[in-house]
């Protein structure tokens, strides 16, 4: 199985209504470093996720993986997971299905997949009256079922609290470990801290800088990462 | 007027034979309208909540107008098509139960394919990333979608009970509300009134009151479970 890595973005932009969100652009993701988006509300974050996982059509551009056909081989898990209406496990079989595993080995998978990120016990709970840290580790393991290459995770504990939050970066860690490549956006800056290798900073759409983590947070080479960084919100 | 009353409730309690069949009829004719509705009519919402295509406005518009359709005039309607000169007079179904559950079929399947575009929609809207993302797409997503809100659509689908067996106009135009062959519980309330048999009239109401009721408290206890159980 050849590498669906790097995956390049030439000359992709995003327009909608009218309204430029991403002007194109020209990036490049390779395998192994977790890249963290960071950038403030509305910088185009999570369009920028969606058009690499391939939600969203570029307006203009192409975006290229090294082999095709990769979208059973890349995940994403959202800000506010949706589950359908039966059970935790039924669900990760779910996306085995979809993903077109064989029938005979989905429901092994999915129980691994539960006991890797610690829900082993509500397997058999309908998905839905989970609480939200749970629905979002069960989100993980829907990602984890199909051992993707990359993974996307558009500000995966937003919404969590910090025990909760602290239950996923450390599934986010087993996938890193497990050789997938992270991609996420947050807020969380200390959470870029943890997990990230590298960061991509957008400015209303555009990189204004990436740099390594531990480059980026002590010395932000562009002046609206610097402002973002200490806290200043970049209005212009 | 109580004399009335006690009646209507006799010819319930004893079991009127002549009553029960006019109750077996209506129910035998509404529930087939709305098996058949149900299966144009959810379909048909699915498509348009989840389809993108041209006029899909005017097409919404549309169907939600036609959730008021009058009963008379789904009535005519049926009436000059099945009527031996009509279309489709040679089938000879004019004042026999299978132009009645066409009639009400008719009536009923813009208000179960309205309800359902709707929660289609909702849904959808919810659901259509995450379901794209694990790569489903289509009619498969549109599957997944009815299945997860299975529920909600039996709300559509009794909206639909109601109104047709509730309805008048349509039946006793296309049915002829002919004694014991295409009379049912609302034609004949309406004929009894008028010719002052009025425990007739006052059961058969009691009955249709009982149906409707329980039919929704059943859907009402089946929702409220699903809830539960699946949040």
């Amino acid at each position: 199985m050849s590498a669906i890595l790097p995956l390049r973005l030439q000359g992709v932009s995003f327009a909608a209504g009218g309204r430029m969100i991403i002007p194109p652009l020209d990036l490049t993701l390779e395998a192994g470093a977790s890249t963290i988006i960071l950038g403030a509300n509305g910088a185009g974050k999570s369009v920028l996720m969606r058009l690499m996982h391939g939600l969203l059509a570029p307006s203009t551009g192409r975006v290229v993986w090294s082999t095709d056909g990769p979208r059973r081989r890349q995940a994403m898990v959202f800000q506010r997971p949706v589950m359908l209406r039966r059970s935790a496990l039924a669900n990760v079989v779910y996306a085995l299905d979809a993903a077109g595993v064989p029938v005979g080995q989905q429901a092994r998978l999915a129980r691994e997949a539960l006991q890797e990120v610690g829900l082993s016990h509500v397997a058999g709970r309908a998905a839905r009256v989970l609480s939200g840290g749970e629905q979002q580790r069960l989100a993980l393991a829907r990602a984890w079922a199909l051992h993707p290459e990359v993974l996307f995770l558009d500000e995966p504990t937003a919404n969590l609290d910090p025990g909760a939050t602290r239950e996923i970066e450390a599934i986010i860690k087993a996938f890193d470990v497990a050789g997938t490549k992270i991609v996420m956006s947050t807020h969380n800056l200390g959470q870029a801290r943890r997990l990230g290798d590298e960061v991509i900073f957008l400015h209303q759409g555009r990189v204004a800088e990436r740099a390594p983590i531990d480059r980026f947070f002590p010395q932000p080479a562009s002046p609206e990462a610097a402002a973002f960084v200490k806290g200043e919100l970049p209005w212009d | 007027m109580l004399e009335a009353i006690l009646g209507g409730l006799r010819l319930v309690a004893t079991l009127d034979l002549r009553l029960w069949e006019i109750v077996g009829l209506s129910l035998a004719v509404s529930l087939s309208a709305v098996v058949f509705a149900t299966l144009l009519g959810l379909p048909l919402g699915a498509a348009i909540a989840v389809g993108r295509f041209p006029g899909r406005q005017a097409v919404i518009v549309v169907l939600n107008a036609l959730m008021g359709l009058p009963p008379v005039v789904v009535g005519l309607f049926v009436y000059l098509l099945l009527s031996r000169a009509g279309p489709l007079g040679e089938l000879g179904l004019l004042f026999t139960p299978p132009a009645m559950v066409i009639a009400q079929t008719i009536l009923i399947v813009p208000i179960i394919a309205a309800l359902a575009r709707q929660a289609v929609e909702d849904a959808w809207r919810e659901y259509e990333e995450q379901l794209r993302s694990l790569g489903v797409d289509g009619l498969r997503g549109a599957l997944t979608v009815l299945w997860d809100i299975r529920f909600s659509l039996l709300t559509a689908v009794l909206a639909g009970l109601g109104r047709a067996s509730a309805e008048v106009g349509a039946v006793m135009i296309v049915g002829g509300n002919i004694d014991g062959v295409t009379r049912v519980m609302t034609t004949t309330i309406a004929l009894e009134t008028s010719k002052g048999d009025l425990p007739l009239a006052l059961g058969l109401g009691i009955v249709l009151i009982a149906i409707v009721l329980a039919l929704n408290a059943g859907a009402h206890l089946a929702k409220e479970a699903a809830q539960r159980r699946h949040g």
